[in-house]
């Protein structure tokens, strides 16, 4: 399908990389010395010849129209995916100063093109001619869910003992304990293959240290804990939405069901979150057809980037797949039919007493959420003491930040964005406060990314 | 507060907690479990209780509105470039390679000389990046705020980061008075702090130089010398002939500073009586001896420093190694109106003035004086003489006897005849001292004078040095040269066959070092035509 290009930002291109040191090499590359017969079409194919050690100047192509996410194809010995050539070619593109004009694509191009074609052809026959293939023995994948159930058992149950032990000596002496006690007990959950659980666990380990207040969020947060192991314990009982939530809160594998939803999602936010394991990434989508809010995760190893990445503030027409369970916003990121495109859109916006009260209604479903997102309707950001919120500007009511939001640049962007005037602005709103993530001016404009 | 008499308040559940439940029994328990285990449960319907029924909290006071900025928006093309520009901020060169792509931090300024010249606004959520790079640039400032506009510095006013920005901008803490409000002109003036009342003299000067005068002479008397001098620096914006009477009175302040600076400031205005002074000393000193088989200049510096002389600003201390007579003579020289020579001189130009032998060694002296007087006075017809051409040798040439001196003569000299003169300097003497000279010159460079740059770095590269040699010049002519210019260097981005006594691999680092100054002249013909087709003087 032809389709015009759209020019991504510089942002957008180096959300592909795998690594910060590709980030790094691709932006060095993002200049026009190295390349040489750089070139693009309409339908969204970018090409050139980049100067490299050896004699031969490395082959890059890139296809950014392809509906299910850029492609790449370099002839340099990289095991990286993108190389660094593919996002310097990308930047020099995005750059938009006529070093990559529109023209002809060359053979070695075309050749590559032609092939990625062919192939996707033969797939969509493929799929389309195959059974859906099952479990081959479903009575062993029954066996194996019921060992894994009884491990989680195990592990809830000792989790329990371990809970009412710290609350019969009391939370003062957990101050002392540091953090090997809670790692002991995490290592335990993950061997009960509780995911979930383990990390959860793992948090509490830095609650006593976390400044004043900390015994009423480790009170808090253990019993958040005991609540979701005995949600566990007794899920039979549980209405089946539920129950569904508190497998997905332990840890458990779940699968996207029901019918996908095809809408144009509006890409809100996306950002990284990293520890020592693993690097998760977040994107919020808004369906303008459907008002669904969808959260996709994706997931890369420690340091390196998750492979999904979507462009901020541009619109996607594709299916999303839920994830089973109540108040659960995680879906699956399915077909795509076009490539992601500008627009207007924007989401609708409540005041701050709405968001307050969307939060309280989403605990009905899962009691353990730590925020929804939420768009707010003319808010301005306003200065209390050391730290900031987003006052409504038609009323008196205002929504803290989060004090992580504060300390970072996109609470300037916003500030400056608004100048002391409203604006909307999408995040997530919970009980620590809200965490900003884009916000659009008061007049036309495009949404500012904030995280 | 009103609650069920079996719901226990979430302090005594904290407080049980703590504690431990063998210490201390929680409140409300369900008997039948476990002390922990229902302690646990009635903290987590607590908890979730708590976290259901949050309410936003009461909105502080809402700050001021930034005031509003009228200017049109930044193209979105140009916005992209800005972020890219403004995104590259870790570039630091390592080493002698600089490889081929650009030094966009370099760009900077450049592109920011011509938004300005533009008139766009900022786009407002780039202003915290613009104000983090103008806070780690000095020379970034006046340009980036004058482009972030009013709304930068409001938010100045709320991170402490960017405090600068209040004092770089006049008025920045407060709204300067206009003119026609007297009264808050005069309060202000009476009972601001010494910066207030600097910024005030500076914007009423910028206006109305002899309103701004009139304020300072109302106060005069009664202020510190400190402050007399920082206040009279303030006139010499828009210095004017009506000044006169009142720096002709500084001339007898009690303060040294004070009265060096009006003495300065009154040879400045060639109808003044100070400059008519001088040029009666000055002409004592200088005449022309027709007596000799070619008409000579000769020099009689003063043998004394009088006191009317030491009025006038004469400093009549000499430094350390420095004759007192022609430490005296420099200073009478350099004050007196440059317009009196010829007639004192036999009617004759500039140019034949300065192509006048000098009897008895006093020529690099006088000439030396000469130029100060040019820089000082502005004064184009006498650098030009000063100057000479540009392709005499050096040793021979007339006038002019340092690099530094014939940049100051150059700059006031108009855009046009500077980079005139300076080409024709780099085509007869190469590069190895055209950086200091190439500094003065006009942005972009003039065609002839970028083709004397470009093809003076080719017999560079020609004669089999390495380009780092010439990193300085390589620098400037990647800000400096006409982006139009790039298409006439394509023929120097290959690799020359390596002759026998040229340094080894020297042809591909200039080739690389060719490259990246294409690559740069591209990328700001882009930038320009981002901004708007017309072209800009930067």
């Amino acid at each position: 399908m032809t389709q015009q290009g759209v020019r991504w930002s510089a942002e957008q291109v180096l959300a592909l990389a795998p690594d910060a040191a590709s980030r790094k090499a691709g932006g060095k590359l993002g200049a026009a010395g190295p390349w040489s017969e750089a070139g693009s079409t309409e339908e969204g194919t970018v090409w050139g010849l980049c100067k490299g050690s050896g004699s031969k100047p490395y082959q890059t192509v890139v296809d950014i129209a392809d509906a299910s996410g850029p492609a790449y194809k370099c002839s340099c010995p990289s095991r990286k995916f993108p190389c660094k050539h593919a996002l310097g070619l990308l930047l020099l593109w995005a750059g938009g100063d006529g070093a990559v004009p529109q023209g002809q694509p060359p053979d070695w191009a075309e050749e590559w093109m032609e092939g990625r074609k062919k192939r996707a052809e033969q797939k969509r026959a493929e799929g389309g001619s195959g059974s859906s293939s099952g479990s081959a023995d479903p009575e062993a994948a029954r066996r194996r869910a019921e060992r894994r159930a009884e491990k989680v058992t195990a592990g809830a149950t000792e989790l329990e003992q371990r809970l009412a032990d710290l609350l019969r000596g009391g939370l003062a002496g957990a101050e002392q304990a540091g953090y090997g006690l809670w790692e002991e007990t995490a290592a335990r959950m993950v061997d009960a293959q509780a995911s979930g659980l383990a990390a959860r666990v793992r948090e509490l380990g830095a609650i006593p240290s976390s400044g004043p207040g900390w015994p009423v969020r480790l009170l808090e947060e253990c019993a958040l804990l005991h609540l979701l192991d005995q949600g566990w314990l007794h899920r039979e009982r549980l209405p089946e939405e539920l129950a569904a939530t508190v497998r997905s809160r332990i840890g458990l594998p779940a699968s996207p069901e029901g019918p996908p939803i095809r809408d144009h999602w509006l890409v809100l936010a996306q950002y990284d979150t990293a520890d020592t394991r693993l690097t998760t990434r977040r994107i919020w989508l808004h369906g303008a057809d459907s008002t669904h809010t969808a959260l996709l995760l994706s997931y890369g190893a420690a340091g390196r980037a998750p492979e999904l990445a979507l462009p901020v503030g541009l619109t996607l027409e594709a299916e999303v797949s839920p994830y089973p369970g109540a108040g659960q916003l995680r879906a699956s990121l399915g077909e795509r039919f076009a490539a992601p495109a500008p627009t207007a859109i924007r989401p609708p916006g409540l005041t701050t007493a709405q968001a307050a009260a969307r939060y309280g209604e989403a605990l009905r479903d899962d009691p353990w959420l730590d925020s929804v997102p939420v768009t707010l309707e003319r808010v301005i950001p306003t200065p209390d003491g050391e730290s900031w919120q987003l006052a409504d500007a038609d009323a008196d009511t205002a929504l803290p930040l989060t004090p992580s939001a504060r300390s970072r640049p996109g609470l300037w962007k916003l500030v400056a964005l608004s100048g002391g005037g409203p604006v909307k602005v999408f995040g997530e709103c919970g009980h620590r406060g809200f965490t900003p993530l884009a916000a659009w001016p008061q007049g036309p404009g495009e949404a500012v990314q904030l995280c | 507060m009103n609650r069920t008499p079996d719901a226990p308040a979430w302090e005594e559940l904290v407080t049980s907690a703590l504690l431990g439940t063998d210490r201390r029994t929680p409140p409300g328990g369900d008997p039948a479990r476990e002390a922990p285990v229902a302690l646990l449960d009635a903290a987590a319907v607590e908890t979730v209780r708590r976290r259901a029924g949050l309410r936003p909290a009461r909105a502080a006071d809402r700050p001021e509105p930034a005031p509003e900025d009228a200017r049109p928006a930044l193209p979105s093309a140009a916005a992209r470039r800005l972020a890219l520009l403004l995104a590259d901020r870790a570039g630091g060169t390592g080493g002698g390679r600089r490889g081929t792509a650009p030094d966009l931090m370099e760009l900077l300024p450049q592109w920011l000389t011509t938004a300005n010249a533009h008139g766009y606004a900022a786009p407002p959520q780039m202003l915290p990046a613009l104000l983090d790079a103008a806070r780690g640039r000095t020379d970034l400032r006046p340009a980036a705020l004058r482009f972030a506009g009013p709304r930068a510095v409001w938010l100045a006013r709320l991170n402490p980061d960017w405090r600068f920005a209040l004092r770089a901008t006049p008025g920045g803490g407060t709204a300067l008075p206009g003119p026609e409000d007297q009264e808050r002109v005069q309060r202000l003036w009476q009972e601001g702090l010494f910066a207030e009342r600097v910024a005030l003299l500076a914007a009423i000067r910028a206006r109305e130089p002899a309103a701004a005068r009139e304020l300072l002479a109302t106060t005069w008397a009664t202020e510190r010398a400190e402050d007399r001098l920082m206040f009279l620096d303030s006139l010499r914006t828009g210095l004017g002939p009506s000044d006169e009477p009142f720096l002709e009175q500084a001339l007898a302040d009690r303060s040294r500073n004070v009265r060096a600076t009006a003495a300065e400031l009154l040879s400045a205005l060639p109808g003044s009586a100070l400059a008519g002074r001088m040029a009666v000393r000055a002409g004592a000193c200088v005449a022309v001896d027709r007596t000799q088989d070619t008409p000579t200049i000769t020099v009689e510096a003063p043998h004394e420093c009088d006191p009317s002389m030491e009025r006038d600003g004469v400093v009549p201390k000499a430094p350390a190694g420095r004759g007192e007579r022609s430490w005296w003579l420099g200073q009478l020289v350099e004050a007196a109106p440059l317009g009196t020579w010829p007639a004192r001189l036999g009617g004759r130009t500039p140019a034949e003035i300065v192509a006048l032998p000098v009897a008895d060694d006093w020529q690099a002296e006088l000439h030396a004086a000469w130029c100060r007087a040019a820089v000082r006075q502005r004064d184009a017809g006498w650098a030009r003489a000063l100057l000479g051409t540009p392709s005499a040798p050096e040793a021979g040439g007339p006038g002019a006897v340092s690099l530094a001196e014939r940049a100051k003569l150059l700059g006031t000299l108009d855009a046009a005849e500077r980079a005139e003169w300076v080409a024709g300097f780099i085509a007869r003497h190469g590069l190895s001292e055209a950086f200091q000279l190439l500094g003065v010159c006009a942005v972009p460079w003039a065609a002839p004078l970028g083709r004397a740059v470009v093809d003076a770095l080719n017999i560079a590269r020609d004669a089999g040095s390495y380009p780092w040699s010439f990193s300085g010049v390589m620098g400037l002519a990647e800000r400096c040269l006409d982006p139009s210019e790039a298409s006439r260097l394509d023929g120097l981005l290959a690799v020359p066959d390596e002759s026998e006594d040229a340094s080894p691999g020297a042809g591909g680092y200039w080739a690389e070092a060719f490259q990246r100054l294409v690559t740069t002249l591209r990328l700001r013909a882009a930038m320009i035509e981002e901004l708007g087709s017309a072209q800009v003087n930067g």
